[in-house]
């Protein structure tokens, strides 16, 4: 589904990631994992198109989306969620979801501004749908709420239920676990295997190791940069070079 | 921002009829004559809110656009027997396809570079506006300038002029209104909260934001053509940097993203300096000092502050009935 | 002979415009790089200096030294006062909101200008003689002199304090990390304090030595502080030679433009060349290397 070929990416003379290669398969839960400026984010980074890399190629689903520009990816089903929860804050919660439906519809700016029949049509089925996304999340009465007045966990699961209306075939979540509780953790593990049960592709950049042993299918190990072990969570549990890299982290 | 549809329409019909029903009270009134301006005021506004509003980017020369309007305008009818509403059209065209050529590489900056660099094609049109004395009649102006005319219909009084302005304004207002609570208006307003976010699901940020600038520069260049037609006499200190100042003030003052912010905003700064000499003297002192103000203490102009205790009002209301 | 008398006139002409350009511009850096903003009304302090040395001269007939003196002071305070009450509450507040208040606070100083002395020009008479010397058949005024002088000056006055001295280095800390300078034990709020001041101190004395030559008025602000601006961002932001550079790139193009083009339009190839930079390289003609910025 998604494949990362020797992915490099010098910011000025930092080798913030170094010939990083690995493949994620298609309706798996993958998580990558690695400690603190090992260059998680900056893969997402470069995934998404926010960066561009020095060196190396992305496919997704066989296509090359390397030099793609950021808006060009959710149309082809690939959306990620961010670290500090980037939320329109001053919209309301229903509306920071139809955002997400951006991709799903197509009114532009003279059917919006003249009210033409079928926009006005195309804004109820997005009103509808984006509904039925914040109950899969399980936030639904929160709907008219203002996004910037949600409490913190909650503003992660609008975040997810944003990028699920653009129904992606891949989602990247970045620390979706950051600042959760135990048992917010806990709703988020169901909520991923709920994503992957719809048959949405998973990857998570994350710390919390419960978490990513619990739930994930796959794990790729970054250190320094650079790709230290592939494979399955017994198998990296298992890795004395993933167990050293970690000596001194929880 | 009232959420109810049923309310928004009912709000801007009753709105619509005050301002249609307004010359019926002030016949030959002093006072109708300014409201003209209130009205070419309000379509700037609403054309900069749209901008920087909604998809929070900031020009600081909107009065260039609003210039370019008038003076083709001006400049056609006054030379050329040509119908003046077809030039008023091929006028927003012409300024629309500037601006939508300009605004590819304008709108790759940010922040204070926008800032600078609007302001900077402000005054560049500003100078144009001052040296092209064939054309424009430089710094002092252009005159002769037909009034408008449907049929019979001469607009060249205050009360022919109030509803020719408004009858625009009105409609520019509405498809505001519109274009707000669509899938564009939201797109626009994701971009100004995080634009990272709205480009991940999708949203053309780029291409949006040129899009709207055009749009709001051919409101103003409409605006311009207007005012040439309503004034018949045009000159380039109307159109410079002091202006769209004003224009930012205004928004600022009303409601930065309100429709009817940009209203009260201009009614406020048109109004204020006619029937206030001081104000007239102040005025430059006023508006900074407002900027700052406004910005610091209330960000969402006065018509949050109005809003705000609209609802409090009505949930007290809800809250009696309950009981 | 006369072409090149005229081309040495104009280039003679340009390079004193630009230093101060320069000048203007080495006020925008210097803030840019302490607190990443950019300071719409650094160009009021350029006016502030004139219209206060005229100001202190003609109604106080206080003499021209202390006038200037006394200029540069009371500039410095407003940029005091703008920073403390305008600056610091909103630190963390919005970009755009940032932006309104700085165009906030230059109309308003604009505006108290307007107030207090009208709106007529004012000359300063120059410093020392008005008689023009002659260079290789060009003429040139004394206070040209005293412009690319004072810029010198103050460039190589700015070297020493940014490279050799403690506070100067450690507003340069305050630049690439305020967090990092912060715990080091920099008080970061008195160098945003100390880059405001800096800033409108040299905008105040840019305004005071072009005053001769160009009147002034309460409405210079808006012209020279934008093509300050212009200098710096060719410079690439930086406080050093690059702005220096700009400055003089920029004055020159303008007088020989106005020179050989079209003098009416003079003040709009500025502004050209400051939408050509932004559009087609935003990061100047005279970046140093990123580990280098002053």
């Amino acid at each position: 589904m998604l494949r990362l070929s020797n992915i490099t990416q010098i910011f000025g003379g930092l080798n913030a990631l170094e010939d990083v290669s690995f493949s994620v398969k298609e309706g798996s839960i993958t998580g990558i994992i690695g400690p603190n400026g090992a260059g998680k984010t900056t893969l997402f980074n470069i995934v998404t198109g926010l960066y561009t890399q020095t060196g190396g190629d992305v496919f997704l689903g066989g296509e090359n989306i390397s030099f793609l520009e950021t808006e060009e990816l959710a149309g082809r089903g690939l959306v990620r969620t961010f670290q500090n929860v980037e939320l329109f804050r001053k919209m309301t919660v229903l509306e920071n979801v139809m955002v997400g439906l951006h991709t799903k519809s197509s009114s532009g700016i003279f059917s919006c501004v003249f009210k033409l029949p079928r926009q006005t049509r195309e804004e109820k089925a997005i009103r509808e749908k984006s509904m039925v996304w914040l109950k899969y999340t399980g936030i639904a009465e929160l709907a008219e709420m203002t996004a910037g007045n949600l409490p913190f966990g909650k503003g992660r699961l609008l975040e997810i239920s944003r990028a699920l209306a653009a129904e992606p075939k891949i989602i990247l979540m970045d620390e979706p676990a950051a600042g959760l509780n135990s048992r917010e953790t806990a709703e988020l593990a169901l909520l991923i295997r709920k994503i992957r049960q719809s048959g949405v592709t998973v990857v998570l950049v994350e710390h919390d190791m419960d978490l990513v042993m619990d739930v994930c299918d796959a794990i790729v190990v970054l250190n320094l940069g650079k790709k230290l072990a592939e494979g399955t969570p017994r198998e990296i549990q298992e890795n004395p070079a993933v167990i050293s890299a970690y000596l001194g982290e929880g | 921002m009232l959420k109810e549809k049923k309310h928004q329409i009912f709000i801007f019909v009753i709105f619509a009829l005050a301002v249609l029903s307004v010359p019926f009270f002030l016949q030959g009134n002093y006072l109708l004559n300014v409201l003209v301006f209130v009205g070419i005021n309000t379509m700037l506004a609403v054309g900069l809110n749209l901008l920087l509003g909604y998809a929070g980017q900031i020009s600081l020369g909107h009065a260039a656009f609003f210039g370019m309007g008038a003076y083709i305008s001006g400049i056609v009818t006054s030379r050329y027997p040509v119908e003046p509403f077809l030039i008023i059209f091929l006028a927003a065209v012409c300024v629309g396809l500037i601006a939508f050529v300009i605004g590819f590489p304008i709108l790759k900056l940010k922040g204070h570079y926008l800032a600078m660099a609007t302001l900077g094609f402000g005054i560049i049109m500003y100078i144009i506006f001052n040296e092209t004395v064939d054309w424009t009649g430089g710094p002092s102006g252009l005159s002769g300038i037909p009034s408008l005319k449907i049929g019979p219909v001469v607009f060249d009084n205050d009360q022919s002029n109030y509803y020719l302005v408004w009858v625009f304004t009105l409609v520019v207002m509405m498809l505001s209104i519109n274009l707000s609570n669509s899938r564009i208006g939201r797109a626009l307003r994701a971009i100004h909260d995080s634009e990272v976010a709205a480009r991940v699901m999708g949203v053309n940020a780029r291409f949006l934001k040129v899009q709207i600038f055009t749009v709001s520069a051919v409101i103003s260049a409409v605006a311009g053509s207007l005012y040439a037609h309503v004034m018949t006499f045009i000159a380039p200190a109307s159109f410079g940097f002091n202006f769209s100042v004003e224009l930012l003030t205004m928004i600022v003052i009303g409601g930065l993203g309100s429709v009817y912010g940009s209203f009260l905003g201009a009614v406020i700064l048109t109004m204020l300096p006619e029937f206030l000499r001081v104000f007239q003297d102040l005025d430059i002192v006023i508006y900074g000092l407002m900027l700052i103000l406004m910005t610091m203490y209330m960000p969402g102009g006065l018509i949050s502050g109005i809003e705000m205790a609209a609802e409090f009002f009505s949930s007290r209301l809800r809250k009696g009935k309950g009981e | 002979m006369d072409n090149f008398q005229q081309l040495f006139q104009y280039v003679l002409t340009g390079l004193s415009n630009g230093a101060i350009y320069a000048l203007i511009g080495f006020g925008f850096a210097v803030i840019y790089n302490s607190t990443g903003i950019i300071n719409f009304a650094q160009g009021e302090f350029v006016m502030l200096g004139g219209m206060l040395t005229v100001f202190l001269l003609t109604v106080l007939h206080v003499s021209l030294v202390p006038a200037i003196a006394l200029a540069i002071v009371v500039s410095t305070l407003v940029g005091i006062l703008f920073e403390r009450f305008a600056i610091r509450p909103l630190k963390d507040a919005q970009p755009l909101s940032l932006i309104i208040i700085t165009i906030g606070a230059s109309i308003f100083i604009r505006g108290v200008a307007m107030l207090v002395w009208g709106k007529d020009t004012h000359a300063l008479p120059a410093f020392s003689s008005h008689d023009p010397l002659s260079i290789a058949g060009a003429t040139i005024l004394p206070q040209h002199l005293w412009i690319l002088g004072v810029t010198i000056l103050i460039i190589a006055a700015s070297r020493l304090f940014f490279n050799h001295s403690i506070i100067g280095k450690a507003m340069r800390a305050c630049s690439y990390n305020p967090r990092a300078a912060g715990l080091v034990g920099i008080n970061v709020k008195s160098m945003v304090l100390l880059s405001f001041s800096l800033s409108a101190a040299i905008g105040s004395l840019a305004g005071i030595i072009i005053a001769p030559l160009t009147m002034t008025s309460f409405d210079v602000g808006v012209m020279l502080g934008l093509k300050g601006f212009c200098a710096v961002i060719i410079g690439g932001m930086s406080s050093g030679m690059g702005t220096v550079l700009g400055g003089l790139l920029l004055g020159l193009l303008e007088a020989l433009g106005a020179g050989f083009i079209s003098a009416s339009y003079k003040d709009a190839i500025a502004f050209i060349i400051l939408l050509l930079i932004l559009f087609i390289r935003p990061e100047g003609l005279f970046r140093k290397k990123e580990t280098e910025r002053f």
